[in-house]
């Protein structure tokens, strides 16, 4: 990449928001603001009322004669498998339901009334199965067989599904000897951790509306963070050429990985094909949201690990079971990626990990906000807390001596790439004035501190790929076209800022396009806070590209070198002749020779980027060269107060450190931290969902609580830590997801540092924590 | 299926008087957002607690998700999209969550500059604990609230060196 040293004058820079203006006026426009006139047909889905179940009869006459009533279709309309790693679903259940709110049918009607009416009025008769509600069951040979038909089901090769089994995927990491791990140890420890199922709780929840033209050609608005990867999967599922679905994606609600993949948008399709031309919207309820989209799955982790009295830690031996629900979308992948993460971030010589993702009759487990990192950190940041009070050391000392140093081999064998690790753990600790003790004023409340690091790669397939165009129009500005999405991480302008600091102009005169597939460039998935990193190389590529097309012509034009030639500010300049030009005279008519012909035309310029490194692993050992592109790491530490009437615990302050590779944007990285730490936090002290043999308890914002602005903590500090990643644009590396990981752990381990009580299971609720107290001196 | 008796129902919107044939289920959300294609207020749950339908209603914040139209027949509203000034400026609250980050996906933030103005109005000087109970009510997922304390913050510095006046009115 030719970009002259010292020219960076927008990387780096905290531009406000491109979006801003739209979205404090009430001009953005998502999927539920989009008219579609009256011809608009309102979708619904007829679910599950039990969680197990086959379906004897579905007698949907009744709610097809309904006046108003314009489609009705079932399981038997579209038979098709679907799913992103293994195919184990399909749009509308057809033999067999596998969790309350599973869709078994879906109309469109001309009201959303008479579309609920005709939802009553489809009669269905099941036979109930056996459930299994825990995922250690689940996976035992005593459990009954959700997925009788697994053997048969289409697989990535990188997923190994245990047909006869519940077990989706069993991830094993095998590595030195385990016997002498333990003979090594002066202490063996061992315990259980448990992480309920979690909803995102993006403020909109999922919409779409799908219309399909007389030539078949089927359009898809949807509030999505993978319109390509709908596409692929609905176009698979639903056999349709891909060029002939379209998904456009205008601003989205928030994400948080509930709106990767695919959930509900394929029975709006599904619905389209049969409605006569008409577009169908579905638009969830937030009861919906809460249990038939995706949930962050729940975890029960048993951890074991070996620690030397100088706190060295000899080995590990980590099971994680994975609640994955009636089928799973990501939690295979998730359960992979727990797998290869599975010792935190630290170097261990002798480890045995199994990760499994197991089939339950739970809620559909989907991709969130870390991606599995947030519940395995819960328990392995605890459990070394744990162990360094055991044998009367420093948390922060322990993990300083065993984090992952540059070179360092983790656990899948791969070199750790330079790493900030060590330097977030030390700010962090720093900034929360580690070691000294602070007092409340009040006799019935306590202070504690806590600290837990993490680590987190981007988990996904070897090699998705990225793609940009870059435009530059009559005056001088640039239309960037990308297939990532803005969720709110600030995407739009971070992609600007690269863009302009590749052509050379103003990050003002820079447009970046929301997606619509059938303009926008390809673009795997807005997952794994991976955009950054890899958009961001195919914007900047795409930039490079740009203006290496205009200075060519300029090159030729003026009988220079290319290499005398700069693009600055919006002006073509010579640092030889000294001759300058606008670029808004030439990028599209081209550069006037001295014989009065014109050498150019319009600048349309494509990148590209996709890793091509990334290495398979032995299944029976985890082990390979290169597991993963990189990891970025950090750290959080926290200072509660408790109160020891009533166990109460409000979170004081929030340091938050990470290595970002390189701040593209600092200030959109610091609300990154802000607010992953403050997900973090309500995750960590409120929200679980309640699961009753599979029946949702508390699907709704009373019974399920979300933190306020009350609850946030009154103070935060955001510690930016620049590692270069070397193949990352400038360097950067992603942060979206990781603010999350450990702040659960941490507040866990403020709260032993407080008042001596140690909780193993989240949410770590007044109410356990009271109880809990009741059992100690304090 | 029988349809109810429409009623019309006109509520000053903005500064301008709106009216449509409604039934009288229609929520006032539904009102603004159907008929009259005001989709600055979101809906986030249908239940009162996310705040995403904050609307100014004769000088109170109110949820529009709970409220029926015809409960606003004759009452002056107040949307995101009557917060900024007639020649297209920004009001200083808009002005200021753009700037200091109060935003993230955006969804929230209709609702919560129109509960943040109302705050300012009934308590133009507040601490930063009298702006988090102030939108306590008012959810976001994305921002940790903190650059939107700051941002209501720093409007309320701007507005306190500016006369104060009613947006739309």
């Amino acid at each position: 990449m030719s970009q002259p040293a010292g020219k960076r004058t927008v990387i780096g820079a905290s531009p406000p928001r491109i979006e801003g203006r739209e979205k404090v006026t009430g001009a953005a426009t998502y999927v539920d603001d989009m008219q579609f006139g009256p011809s608009l047909l309102h979708g619904a889905l007829k679910r599950s009322p039990i969680a197990h179940g086959r379906i004897v009869r579905i007698d949907a006459s009744r709610a097809r004669a309904l006046p108003g009533v314009r489609v009705v279709v079932t399981g038997e309309d579209f038979p098709g498998l679907t799913g992103l790693y293994l195919k184990d679903r399909r749009i509308f259940a057809l033999d067999r339901v596998r969790s309350v709110g599973e869709a078994v049918a879906g109309v469109a009607a001309d009201t959303p009334e008479i579309a609920a009416q005709a939802l009553d009025l489809i009669e269905v008769e099941y036979e109930e199965l056996p459930g299994v509600f825990d995922p250690e069951y689940g996976a035992s040979p005593e459990a009954p067989i959700i997925h009788p038909e697994l053997a048969s089901y289409e697989v990535v090769p990188f997923v190994f599904p245990q047909p006869g089994t519940n077990i989706s995927n069993w991830f094993k990491v095998r590595k030195g000897d385990m016997a002498q791990g333990w003979a090594e140890a002066d202490l063996v420890y061992e315990h259980k951790y448990r992480v309920p199922h979690v909803q995102h709780v993006p403020l909109e929840t999922h919409v779409c509306v799908a219309q399909q033209n007389v030539n078949g050609k089927i359009t898809l608005w949807s509030s999505s963070q993978s319109p390509f990867a709908q596409r692929n999967l609905i176009a698979k599922a639903l056999h349709i050429d891909h060029s002939r679905l379209r998904v456009i994606t205008p601003y989205v609600g928030g994400g948080f990985g509930s709106k990767a993949g695919v959930s509900m948008e394929g029975a709006a399709v599904a619905l389209a094909m049969h409605a006569k031309g008409r577009p169908v919207k579905l638009r969830m309820t937030r009861e919906e949201e809460f249990h038939t989209t995706f949930v962050r799955q729940g975890l029960v982790a048993i951890l074991k690990m070996g620690m030397t009295k100088d706190g060295r830690i000899t080995a590990m031996h980590n099971r994680f079971y994975w609640d994955g629900g009636a089928s799973t979308e990501y939690g295979v992948n998730i359960t992979r990626a727990a797998g290869y993460s599975g010792t935190g971030p630290y170097y261990v010589p002798n480890i045995h990990v199994d990760s499994y993702c197991v089939y339950t009759n739970h809620p559909v487990g989907g991709a969130m906000r870390g991606f599995g990192m947030p519940e395995i950190h819960f328990g392995i940041e605890q459990h070394i807390d744990e162990m360094a009070h055991r044998l009367g050391l420093d948390p922060v000392e322990v993990r300083l001596k065993n984090c992952l140093k540059d070179g360092d081999e983790t656990l899948t064998g791969m070199p750790m790439h330079p790493t900030g690790l060590s330097e977030c753990i030390r700010k962090a600790a720093a900034a929360i004035n580690w070691g000294q003790e602070t007092v409340s004023y009040s006799s019935t409340k306590r202070h504690g501190k806590g600290l837990a690091a993490m680590w987190k790669a981007p988990a996904m397939p070897p090699n998705p790929g990225s793609s940009a165009l870059v435009r530059l129009n009559e005056d001088g500005t640039a239309t960037v076209s990308i297939g990532g999405v803005d969720i709110g991480q600030g995407a739009l302008t971070a992609m600007a800022q690269f863009a302009a600091e590749g052509i050379g102009i103003r990050v003002e005169d820079v447009r970046v396009n929301t997606v619509d597939t059938d303009y926008s460039p390809y673009e795997w998935q807005t997952v794994a806070s991976r955009l950054t990193w890899s958009m961001g190389n195919a914007v900047l590529r795409a930039a490079d590209a740009a203006r290496t097309q205009v200075l060519q012509a300029v090159a030729e034009a003026w009988d220079e070198d290319i290499s005398d030639l700069d693009i600055v500010d919006g002006q073509v300049i010579s640092y030889r002749s000294e001759e300058s030009i606008p670029l808004k005279n030439i990028c599209i008519d081209g550069v006037q020779r001295k014989d009065g012909t014109f050498v150019g035309g319009p600048v349309v310029a494509q990148g590209r980027f996709m890793p091509d490194y990334v290495t398979p692993l032995d299944p029976e050992t985890g082990q390979g060269p290169r597991a993963v592109v990189h990891f970025t790491t950090g750290c959080q530490a926290v200072e509660v107060e408790v109160d020891t009437e009533t166990g109460e615990v409000q979170v004081l302050k929030i340091v938050s450190a990470y290595d970002v590779g390189k701040a593209i944007n600092p200030e959109l990285v610091r609300t990154q931290m802000e607010g992953g730490a403050v997900q973090g936090l309500s995750t960590a002290l409120l929200e679980g969902l309640i699961l009753d043999h599979g029946v949702p308890r508390n699907p709704n914002f009373t019974d399920y609580r979300i933190a306020t602005a009350v609850d946030a903590p009154l103070e935060t500090e955001n510690i930016i830590v620049e590692v270069p990643q070397d193949d990352g644009p400038f360097g950067a590396r992603g942060v979206g997801e990781h603010p999350m990981v450990p702040t659960a752990p941490a507040i866990a381990n403020a709260i032993y540092n407080a008042v001596g009580v140690r909780l193993d299971s989240m949410p770590l609720t007044s109410e356990k924590v009271w109880a809990a107290l009741q059992n100690n001196d304090i | 299926m029988s349809n109810p008796a429409k009623t019309r129902v006109t509520i000053n919107v903005n500064g301008k008087d709106l009216s449509a044939e409604i039934e009288p289920r229609t929520l006032l959300i539904h009102f603004l957002r159907e008929h009259h294609n005001l989709t600055g207020p979101h809906i986030g749950c249908e239940t009162t607690h996310c705040g995403a339908c904050t609307v100014d209603l004769d000088g109170r914040s109110v949820k529009s998700c709970t409220l029926f139209a015809v409960q606003a027949e004759g009452a002056k509203v107040v949307t995101i999209e009557g917060m900024a000034n007639a020649d297209g400026s920004l009001h200083p609250l808009q002005a200021a969550f753009a700037e200091h980050h109060g935003l993230q996906c955006g969804f929230c933030t209709p609702g919560m500059i129109t509960r943040a103005y109302r705050l300012l109005q009934e308590n133009p000087n507040p601490t930063d604990e009298e702006i988090r109970f102030g939108i306590a009510g008012n959810i976001c997922r994305c921002t940790g609230y903190q650059n939107i304390v700051k941002a209501i913050r720093s409007a309320a510095q701007v507005m306190a060196g500016q006369p104060r006046k009613e947006a739309a009115e």
